[in-house]
């Protein structure tokens, strides 16, 4: 069985994994991207020159709205708090729940999928049915009012990101499969006597993983924006220190009218460019995964 | 194609009927007493009790699911807290702004998105290239409502161009909606949240129409076209952009129902009046059942619009067969 999983497509020499490095600047702009960000995260207590949280002095008085400055890279907001310590520590959040939703909605849609194209039959039915369901659910609405029925919070993100924008990842993996399961060590498996499980998940699923990491890639940033919109609605957790809970703090107390871009404009530019960084990657890896659309 | 149409059709109304039904569910599930979450305490004691009746909130669940049913059918979408007004008529108040909302952000930005997609499809490598496609990307992968706040101070509150937020300027009300369509105010009120919009719809037909027109260009008919020597405007134009439009086209409809209820945040940051503005303050007041309905609502045109865009793919590509006789 080893002879066939090596011939798989998606294992590459490194000499290929060098010319894409050369060829695919937007890749890895994008990786540079995810590589500053998870340093940034994991060494946030040394990076961040403040704690996050903590309610600035300046003499006896608040060092409220504070401009940028040498102490204050990014200023303070309104309620005396180092802006730049926040977006440091923003980080993590923001790789927290879009690594949770992520592995969530690209597990479910891979499994999903690998059963519907492959079993075929009625379970492609009933999936395809579920996913037609699921996109006619508004995505930032549903996540909204499941929000208030419930408990505001990142773990109502996560799960809405989950059930709901699996499908693009199911669909694709689905069309992989139903051409996978045609080829010969598919057949070679199945004639030496491996049950349909074994095939799905020990042949199988290791060719379309490397397409479902793709999809995972651009999913970190819907996560990401969601947690954001949500956060901004007043339905994130208030607790976080999260870029959106500092864009929905930004825009409830005033900093729109007072022009303190140094308060809101920090932690949206960090959102853009994490969602960016996944589509860079899922962008430049498509070529490496799929060569036949690299002309284009 | 016309059985193929009716087969869209039943499917249509059976994802209606499935989303519908899970809306039910998930209002029912909420914590609390269901009568007081869809009877504000602030109802006077007989129109409690009519409602009561009407929606028939002290039966078992399965009956109460058949009224909710029945009463949807019939477009009957309970009172709001606020003010005790009709949900519909709180809906219908906001559709309008919704849609001209969606419609002109969605329309400027697939004008703008097709033309400079088409451009650049015809200009590859260089600076240009460089420049645009990660630019494209960069405005999908902002947060819209962050977009909206960098616009409105910018452009409202520093450079005072543009009003702050809502749909008519204080003492302007003027009562029904078409006369404050032909004001001018109104559409003034309008520019910065459809500019929003727009940048942050703009990069997907870009993006797509780019790559349609790469893979048409190197079709057959074009090289063909090209043999004949007409010039390179006329083949990207009459030969090449028509056929890669069908994609877009679809898009277009799909965007135009994802944008209704994704216009949420867009509504919030500027207070335009529109149906995810109404939505995020029924969810934020509690009041349930103009949330319900707004969830419907926006739910509904969704479903329809991807029937649509599904119908307009049958139509306009004679390659999809979907089955039928050869």
């Amino acid at each position: 069985m080893l002879y066939w999983t090596r011939e798989c497509p998606s294992v590459r020499s490194a000499s290929r994994v060098l010319r894409f490095l050369r060829h695919e600047p937007f890749a890895v702009a994008g990786g540079a991207i995810y590589f500053v960000i998870v340093v940034v995260a994991v060494f946030a207590d040394e990076l961040a020159p403040y704690d996050p949280r903590a309610i600035l002095k300046l003499g006896s008085r608040i060092a409220r709205y504070q401009p940028i400055s040498a102490q204050h890279w990014l200023g303070t907001n309104s309620s005396g708090r180092d802006v730049l310590s926040q977006v440091i520590w923003g980080t993590r959040s923001a790789l927290e729940v879009g690594l949770t939703a992520a592995i969530a909605v690209v597990a479910i849609g891979t499994v999903l999928g690998l059963l519907s194209g492959y079993l075929g039959g009625w379970v492609d039915r009933v999936i395809t049915w579920l996913a037609d369901i699921v996109l006619g659910l508004p995505f930032l609405p549903f996540m909204l009012v499941l929000a208030a029925l419930t408990h505001p919070g990142t773990g109502i993100v996560v799960f809405s990101v989950a059930a709901l924008l699996w499908p693009n990842t199911a669909r694709v993996i689905r069309a992989q499969v139903l051409s996978l399961r045609e080829r010969a060590w598919v057949e070679a498996a199945r004639v030496t006597g491996c049950s349909t499980t074994r095939i799905m998940f020990v042949h199988v699923l290791p060719q379309v993983l490397p397409l479902a990491a793709l999809y995972g890639s651009v999913a970190i940033g819907w996560a990401i924006l969601a947690e954001a919109s949500a956060s901004f609605l007043g339905f994130g957790d208030p607790t976080a220190i999260s870029w959106g809970v500092m864009l929905q703090e930004a825009y409830a107390n005033q900093a729109l009218s007072r022009g303190a871009w140094n308060w809101f404009a920090p932690p949206g530019a960090a959102i853009m460019a994490m969602v960016l960084a996944g589509f860079l990657i899922s962008r430049g890896s498509e070529r490496l995964l799929f060569p036949k659309l690299a002309d284009q | 194609m016309l059985k193929h149409a009716l087969g869209r059709l039943g499917h249509l109304v059976l994802v209606l009927w499935a989303v519908t039904t899970l809306t039910f569910v998930m209002f029912r599930l909420m914590p609390g007493d269901p009568t007081l979450n869809f009877l504000s305490p602030s109802f006077s004691e007989e129109t409690r009790a009519a409602l009561l009746k009407s929606f028939g909130l002290d039966r078992p669940m399965w009956e109460q699911y058949l009224i909710y049913m029945a009463n949807l059918l019939r477009g009957e979408l309970g009172m709001s807290f606020l003010q005790g007004k009709s949900v519909v008529v709180l809906l219908g108040e906001a559709l309008p702004n919704t849609v001209i909302l969606t419609v002109v952000s969605l329309s400027c930005a697939y004008a703008f998105g097709v033309v400079a997609g088409a451009f650049l499809a015809f200009r590859r490598g260089g600076l240009v290239e460089a420049l645009a496609i990660p630019s494209a990307l960069a405005t999908r992968a902002a947060p819209e409502f962050w977009l909206g706040m960098l616009l409105l101070t910018g452009f409202a509150f520093q450079a005072g161009w543009f009003p702050t937020g809502g749909a008519l300027s204080p003492g302007k009300e003027l009562g029904s909606f078409s006369t404050s369509l032909v004001s001018g105010d109104y559409w003034w009120h309008l520019a910065l949240p459809a500019l929003t919009l727009m940048l942050y719809l703009q990069g997907l037909p870009l993006l797509l129409m780019r790559a349609t027109m790469l893979d048409v260009l190197n079709d057959e008919f074009i090289v063909m076209a090209r043999m004949k020597g007409l010039s390179r405007w006329s083949i990207v134009i009459r030969h090449a952009a028509r056929n890669a439009l069908l994609p877009v086209v679809t898009a277009f409809a799909l965007g135009l129902g994802a944008s209704i209820g994704g216009n949420v945040v867009v509504e919030t940051v500027f207070a335009w009046p529109g149906i995810g503005r109404l939505l995020v303050q029924a969810v934020q007041t509690a009041d349930y059942p103009l949330a319900q309905g707004a969830f419907i609502l926006i739910a509904a045109v969704l479903v329809l619009m991807n029937t649509v865009a599904d119908l307009a793919y049958a139509l306009l590509d004679p390659r999809v067969s979907f089955g039928a006789k050869r």
